[in-house]
């Protein structure tokens, strides 16, 4: 027993330092331990790459305001040599980065945070001038007229009328609005047609707000200037929804003039963005606090690469589960960690489309892959044709699925192939030597690790403790080393051995 | 049977002895197999020479045909024979090893009387060289051997197959034996878990135990209906001896030795295992651990030291007998 002192000793190290660190986290950062305690808070940031030509450059963004339901809690800028500026024009909030000389591929990363807050106060800006009716050319502006009236019709205030238009739109029967929609954006033809009923609007960029979305682009939603209640309100053009959206972020006042960059050329602006839970009492202080410069933990990475970690976090807790399963339970698997991976894919597929998804593609693998094992080829062009069949599998099956209609179909991509063209390979020579009831064993195996990983991948609070506490990444390592000791017998060898309490 | 049953299991097991999967990965092969040595018994071809070199007998070697441009010597090295097999020197569970029993003016026979062309054995022996056969696909070299004639006091508790005898080897000191004879249901293999039937034996006079098929207990060959109790095999110190030797050959602390027996030379290696199983253990109605930890006892106070190859099987004779449960 002396001989395992040390290793005790180091399983102790590390479940001590991991609990502290938790404990230190929760105590002075006041990270609460459990995700319902906490107010949500958005991290987005921007990121605008462009290529400078050596000349001066400047950039201009439009930069985000407190709005209905979300507060502006802090900003802050990122860039090589750049000088910051925040300038405000005619109401709306710009950010500006200006170098005297760049050359070559030049990035700007822009952070704001927001608080998710119903009770947001919200700065508002009229029109700044007076609306001026749009006129189309001829034909069109027939068509815009016979458009105006039909919603007119049918609506009561500005609000149905706009709602009556998008309906229009959306007809894909009324020729009046496909001879708008040829020319024009439907943003743009419902801006201009309200203005002929002399109803102020405007274009936004809007983002989406899905946690650790990374590379994700501003979509062009609707305002309308309600002159009774002096309000913006949001529209949807595509599907007519009216007021604020709790998952969409509005980015400036003009879609257009989003971003604007003198000096460089193949300017591009994507946004990652992140839902962290700080406290309520913090997220109070928070508007006030600014930046800790000294923050060395994962949260004081770029938004992007936070996104990331967010899911690499999960995967000791996949590794811990695998373990588990494998060293007290007996569960057989199909390689040792491509449940965890495949239950990673699952996360993005949504359960049930990925369990349907990765039988259907095994299974159909198999079949394709008995076929090759005919033609006698070598291990490496095997895999390889796998591969390819694989991939046209995961292709064919989008196309179908969409054009059936059903749109989580296309969420089948996540999968990783290398990885399913390998289990493919292993279990077809399992099938060979073993028979077809050993790949049910193991691809069932492997099937319900993948969802009890699943389980707990999608676990709000293991989701939390995860991101929130990095020193619960040792106790876990901790845990995994005990496993690694564990001599007793497996669940499964229980059923297997039980002739041998029977025999006297 | 109730939870309450069910939750005694792992006390049962424990006084029994029964080595579970993971204690005999951490205890044992972890322990006691160095991982450097594993190509040794990886590869039978260097199990082969290192046997011979040991003086430990072996199905005799013919040839080794190591790449492509080999295979037409084939027809050389064949043509003298009558029967032979081929093998791949890292097949693994049996997969590519292809008996031929006679052949007549260079048509071949294997042992279900089905003809092979001299073009079909050099097409097998370039599937072996491109690694159809190995783990993993890894390129690998054909062995061709003579054929094991078989020592028939034993062929009635064999369907279609050869029976081998795997002795467990620990630290040099057989500690547990089975017979493993093919069946109808396992289709001529010596797996276990595809049917064979796992006949425990003796260590101290290679007399059948017990006999298990599909985990179960069994009295009769299912095929053959050869009563399993009778079954003893003849020459077994001169076995127990050949398999104890495997500790100086490989250096491996904890291996399986599977061993056939040939109707003239006896007893021969015929493989080594670094991860035996444990369906030894129904096989034999009995835990390998109580045996194992008395060969780390005699270890532990040093007796063990000056002990030739027949004194450890004199030890293990001694030591591990039992009675019949048939």
């Amino acid at each position: 027993m002396s001989r395992r002192v040390p290793f005790y000793l180091l399983t102790l190290i590390l479940l001590a330092a991991g609990i502290a660190l938790s404990i230190y986290r929760h105590d002075v950062y006041s990270v609460p331990w459990t995700p319902g305690e906490t107010r949500e808070q958005w991290v987005v940031e921007a990121r605008i790459k462009f290529i400078a030509k050596g000349d001066p450059v400047s950039v201009v963004m439009q930069a985000p305001d407190t709005q209905p339901g979300f507060t502006l809690i802090d900003e802050s800028a990122a860039s090589q040599g750049y000088g910051f500026t925040r300038i405000e024009q005619q109401g709306q909030r710009l950010a500006q980065w200006s170098v005297r000389e760049a050359q070559d591929h030049q990035l700007i990363y822009y952070k704001a945070r927001f608080l998710v807050d119903p009770g947001a106060q919200v700065p508002v800006t009229p029109p700044l001038q007076a609306v001026t009716p749009h006129i189309f050319e001829h034909q069109r502006q027939t068509a815009a007229v016979a458009l105006l009236e039909e919603a007119s019709r049918r609506s009561a205030d500005t609000v149905t009328l706009v709602r009556a238009l998008v309906t229009q739109f959306n007809d894909e029967g009324n020729q009046n609005a496909a001879l708008l929609l040829n020319s024009l954006n439907r943003e743009d033809a419902l801006v201009s047609l309200l203005s002929m009923k002399g109803i102020a609007a405007r274009v936004v960029p809007a983002l989406k707000l899905k946690d650790g979305r990374r590379r994700q682009p501003v979509l062009p939603m609707v305002e309308i200037w309600q002159e009774q209640e002096r309000q913006w309100l949001l529209f949807d053009p595509v599907s007519g929804r009216a007021g604020p959206d709790e998952r969409l972020l509005i980015w400036g006042q003009s879609y257009q003039s989003l971003l604007d960059v003198v000096g460089g050329r193949d300017s591009d602006i994507s946004f990652s963005m992140l839902a962290q839970d700080i406290p309520a009492r913090q997220a109070t202080w928070e508007k006030v606090q600014a930046e800790d410069l000294l923050n060395f933990s994962i949260h004081s990475l770029p938004v992007e690469e936070q996104a990331m970690f967010k899911t690499i976090m999960l995967i000791p807790v996949g590794a811990l589960i695998v373990v588990f399963l494998r060293i007290l339970v007996g569960i057989k698997t199909s390689g040792t960690f491509m449940p965890v991976l495949i239950a990673v894919a699952f996360v993005q597929t949504q359960l049930v489309t990925g369990i349907v998804g990765f039988i259907l593609i095994v299974s159909t693998g198999l079949l394709i892959r008995s076929y090759l094992s005919h033609l006698n080829l070598l291990l490496v062009a095997r895999i390889s044709a796998v591969i390819i069949t694989v991939i046209l599998m995961i292709s064919v099956m989008a196309v179908i699925a969409f054009r059936v209609g059903l749109v989580e179909g296309l969420s089948i991509t996540f999968f990783p192939m290398i990885i399913l063209s390998w289990t493919i390979e292993r279990m077809s020579v399992l099938w060979e030597e073993d028979g077809a009831k050993e790949v049910l064993v193991q691809g069932g195996g492997s099937l319900v690790t993948a969802v009890l990983v699943y389980g707990a991948m999608t676990d709000e609070l293991v989701r939390h403790l995860t991101f929130n506490f990095v020193g619960l990444q040792l106790v876990i390592l901790a845990l995994i080393l005990l496993l690694g000791n564990y001599t007793g017998y497996r669940l499964t060898e229980l059923r297997r051995f039980r002739p041998l309490t029977e025999s006297d | 049977m109730g939870i309450l049953d069910w939750l005694k299991i792992p006390q049962r097991l424990r006084s029994q002895g029964v080595m579970g999967m993971n204690q005999r990965n951490h205890s044992y092969i972890g322990r006691y197999n160095d991982r450097r040595r594993y190509p040794l018994v990886d590869d039978k071809l260097k199990t082969k020479l290192l046997a011979q070199q040991a003086g430990a007998s072996v199905p005799g070697l013919i040839g080794v045909i190591r790449h492509q441009g080999q295979v037409r010597q084939l027809s050389k090295m064949i043509s003298a024979l009558s029967g032979f097999v081929i093998k791949p020197a890292q097949g693994s569970g049996g997969k590519g090893i292809l008996v031929i029993t006679h052949q007549e003016q260079g048509r071949f026979f294997k042992p279900s009387g089905a003809e092979v062309s001299a073009y079909e054995l050099e097409r097998h022996v370039s599937n072996i060289l491109a690694g159809l056969f190995s783990l993993g696909g890894k390129n690998d070299v054909a062995l061709i051997e003579h054929l094991i004639e078989f020592d028939e006091q034993l062929a009635c508790f064999s369907y279609e197959g050869v029976p081998d005898i795997r002795v467990v080897v620990f630290q040099g000191f057989p500690v547990m034996a089975m017979m493993r004879c093919s069946t109808a249901a396992s289709d001529g293999k010596a797996n276990l878990h595809q049917g064979a039937v796992g006949v425990g034996l003796d260590i101290a006079s290679g007399q059948a135990v017990n006999a298990v098929q599909f985990d179960r207990q069994v009295c009769y060959h299912p095929d053959t209906q050869a009563d399993l109790k009778t079954l003893q095999v003849s020459g077994w110190g001169a076995l127990l001896e050949l398999a104890a030797s495997a500790w100086e050959m490989t250096e491996l602390g904890y291996i399986g030795t599977d061993i056939v027996l040939d109707k003239q030379h006896g007893p021969m290696i015929l493989e080594l295992n670094a991860r035996p199983g444990l369906a030894i253990q129904i096989a034999n109605g009995c835990g390998l651990l109580p045996r194992l930890k008395q060969v780390e006892s005699l270890i532990d106070s040093g007796q063990h030291q000056g002990l030739t190859v027949a004194g450890r099987v004199a030890f293990s004779r001694e030591h591990f007998a039992v009675s019949s449960m048939l």
